[in-house]
């Protein structure tokens, strides 16, 4: 189906694209990648009169290393993460990440700003995100905020950003020495939403785990960030019994809900099994 | 309201007024009858509409043609006419990796994409590569065959030259 008729601008700064959002009174949306709101629109899910472009935006662009953090900025697009020599380094989780978001043509135009404003709880970026600990800018009329990807991810298609605002750029921290990451996900085919996924940071010195950071997809609301699991490796050397005791605390961790696919119980069997994978696969980072 | 765009297409400038909810395929179909550009699921999930822009792969469906001013387009006839995927095409043909050539553009496109960055794809990273490409006539073992036999003639080719 085609997209019901609406205006277009091209905005060319971050304001001028917030006033132009302000003057529709919440019937426009913002246009980053574009491909969930076009598909979204061609089912006529979303109807709005104006499309508000931020290809334009320079503020939304570049990655660029500041002040012990990782600036990416909200228009860069998925096949950046994968080719990116600063974010292969410093966003390592999003590197690895990238080649299960969808397909090539699809990474060639989708934003991981887009992604992550998108929150779908099945997508890849998100989870990423939280397992690195990055933080979330939001510009407002008012100025701009920080928000720590944990109090980003609200709810399914729900993040932080309030009607209007606009993801600026990720920052996410330089990687300590020790640090570990790994990714991996479930899927039915290549490119589908995973069935499950996690994405993991560790930092192990001395053979003793001190900051595990562990994020799932696919089996919540939102990205979920797997608490029990977490404290059962910390403190401790990464082997099979550690691994054990993490894959033992993840159910405690997850409250999936049963769906026509397959049960509650699967999805956390099958977290479990990943969990155990990616962590005897860490590999080291930079 | 209609805005007028100016983009290149398969080398030529184009000036076109366009509504802007026209997707960039639509304009390639109606406007410029270029038809190879082909419409499955107009939803960025089949992959017939790939067509270049600013030299990558990308859904005509789910890029805007408003979005596109200032840049450059290929499209399925311009890789035809260029001869660049002449070889290709043949092994196709050769093959018969099609059989009613609904996705064939798209799966040329993604294929020529790829051996533009990996000479020497492994079959694995074949299929990688065509994975957001249907072909409902479950052609995709002929398919991997013609563009793995592409990739060997073109390092025989480099080879024989050097």
């Amino acid at each position: 189906m085609k997209s019901p008729a609406f205006e277009y601008m091209r905005a060319e700064s971050v304001l001028d694209a917030m006033a132009a959002y302000a003057g529709m009174d919440g019937d426009a949306v913002y246009l980053a990648g574009g491909h969930s709101v076009m598909p979204a629109m061609a089912l006529r899910l979303q109807a709005p009169s104006l499309m508000i472009d931020l290809a334009n935006i320079e503020a939304l662009t570049g990655v660029s290393l500041q002040d012990g953090w990782l600036r990416i900025g909200a228009m860069t697009r998925h096949v950046q993460a994968m080719t990116n020599p600063l974010i292969a380094t410093h966003a390592p989780l999003f590197a690895a990440a990238a080649p299960f978001v969808a397909h090539p043509a699809i990474r060639n135009r989708g934003t991981l700003g887009g992604s992550l404003a998108h929150a779908d709880p099945a997508s890849e970026f998100p989870a990423a995100a939280v397992a690195m600990r990055a933080e979330l800018e939001i510009a407002s009329q008012t100025g701009t905020r920080r928000v720590p990807a944990d109090a980003f991810f609200r709810d399914i298609y729900e993040t932080a950003i309030e009607p209007g605002e606009i993801l600026q750029a990720i920052y996410v921290p330089n990687p300590v020495a020790g640090q570990m990451i790994g990714f991996d996900e479930i899927a039915r085919r290549r490119g589908d939403y995973a069935m499950v996924g996690v994405a993991v940071q560790v930092v192990s010195v001395e053979n003793t785990m001190t900051d595990v950071s562990i994020a799932l997809f696919s089996v919540g609301n939102k990205p979920t960030r797997a608490v029990g699991a977490q404290a059962a490796l910390i403190g401790r050397a990464l082997d099979g019994a550690s691994i054990s005791a993490a894959q033992a605390a993840l159910g405690d961790d997850l409250d999936p809900s049963d769906d026509p696919q397959f049960p509650a119980s699967m999805r956390v069997h099958l977290a479990r099994v990943l969990l155990g994978r990616v962590l005897a696969n860490l590999k080291a980072v930079a | 309201m209609k805005t007028d765009i100016n983009f290149t297409v398969n080398g030529e400038a184009v000036r076109e007024a366009i509504e802007p909810r026209t997707s960039l395929a639509d304009v390639l179909r109606d406007n410029l009858s270029l038809t190879g550009t082909h419409l499955g699921c107009e939803m960025g999930a089949c992959g017939a509409c790939l067509v270049l822009l600013d030299g990558a792969p990308v859904h005509a469906c789910l890029v805007l043609a408003v979005q596109v001013a200032g840049q450059k387009i290929e499209t399925i006839e311009g890789l035809n006419n260029s001869g660049l995927v002449a070889d290709l095409q043949e092994q196709f043909h050769d093959r018969n990796a099609l059989q009613c050539g609904f996705c064939t553009s798209g799966m040329l496109m993604s294929a020529h994409a790829l051996l533009s960055q990996n000479s020497m794809p492994s079959r694995p990273e074949i299929r990688d590569a065509l994975s957001g490409n249907y072909c409902r006539c479950t052609g995709y073992e002929a398919i991997v065959d013609a563009i793995s036999a592409t990739a060997e003639r073109r390092s025989k080719i480099v080879e024989g030259v050097q």
